[in-house]
């Protein structure tokens, strides 16, 4: 058994069972599939209230999305005690020699060693990946309504074309990323 | 607290299935496996099929609620450019929200910096919506 769960899981496997968080959600208590609004939770719940409307607004009645979240840190946690040794994840040959050139060789765990650490946060390039990168994931995804979850699953689950409107604009953002604006950061 | 157990289930699945890894937004953006685009076009896939059943059989919640999704505003200004910023962002820390919980659990706890910039940023997004094109 626990030679089977130190497996990575397939993405076939993989995608019907997050697909499935679509339908389970809704019929648990009429919940959508969504994670990024916890963050706006977070904001109702230690901000005063009544300074700012977009977080006035009864936000124990949304904790189910916090408990979610919560529970995602613990799938987590229960992934990794079936993590072998020695693991590394197995992107394909091109995507290395590409990172190579970033000066990314450690391909071991699921995040690069060499930009994940403390030292490297000291850094601009630090700075610009981790600081940057996460205001801009949270401002975005609520500038934009939602999140690779929120729109990509649940909202192109449910043929909206606003959702497809903002997955577009996902990958314009990260391929302008990808393209232009890393390598001259990792350079 | 019912929805530990469905949080619990997706963090270990994008965890196994490396939807969590830096690496594998990269490879995405580079177009160089099916893995990520496999994973969320067969969620999506599954994801429509079980709306369209929920919706035509007419299927109540556990309260024995009806289930209903509403349709989302069509503004494409917002979606456009709140979309590319988080894409700029998705690109940058190489994972989306859900990832990021994923990998503190996983033991991965670099990941709290842009979790705690990502709450900046969507409390910075609240403070000054009303100035921001819709």
């Amino acid at each position: 058994m626990l030679e089977f769960l130190q497996q990575p899981m397939p993405w076939y496997v993989a995608g019907p069972l997050i697909g499935l968080m679509v339908p389970l959600l809704l019929l648990l208590d009429n919940r959508q599939f969504g994670i990024s609004s916890a963050y706006r939770h977070m904001c109702a719940a230690v901000l005063p209230k009544g300074k700012f409307s977009f977080f006035s607004y009864d936000w124990k009645a949304q904790r189910w999305n916090l408990v979610f979240v919560l529970g995602i840190v613990i799938g987590g946690y229960l992934a990794s005690l079936t993590t072998p040794e020695g693991y590394a994840t197995a992107i394909s040959e091109q995507t290395k020699l590409a990172l190579g050139e970033w000066g990314i060789t450690n391909f071991s765990g699921l995040i690069p060693a060499e930009i994940f650490n403390l030292s490297f946060l000291a850094t601009p390039a630090g700075v610009a990946i981790m600081v940057v990168g996460g205001f801009f994931i949270g401002f975005g995804a609520r500038y934009g309504g939602g999140c690779t979850s929120g729109h990509a699953i649940s909202g192109l689950s449910n043929l909206q074309l606003p959702s497809l409107i903002a997955v577009v604009g996902f990958f314009a953002g990260g391929l302008l990323m990808t393209y232009f604006i890393l390598p001259l950061i990792l350079n | 607290m019912k929805y530990l157990l469905p949080g619990i289930f997706f963090g270990f699945v994008a965890v196994k299935s490396e939807v969590v890894s830096w690496f594998r937004i990269q490879e995405m953006f580079h177009f160089d496996s099916i893995h990520m685009y496999g994973i969320i076009g067969l969620a999506v896939l599954v994801g429509m099929i079980s709306l369209q059943l929920i919706k035509r059989f007419q299927l109540k919640d556990l309260s024995g609620a009806p289930i209903s999704v509403a349709d989302k505003d069509m503004t494409p200004k917002r979606y456009i450019i709140g979309g590319s910023i988080f894409g700029l962002g998705w690109a940058l820390v190489g994972a989306c929200p859900g990832p990021m919980y994923a990998l503190v659990g996983d033991g991965y706890w670099m990941m709290l910096v842009p979790m705690f910039f990502a709450f900046l940023g969507t409390m910075t997004y609240g403070m000054i919506r009303e100035k921001l094109p819709h």
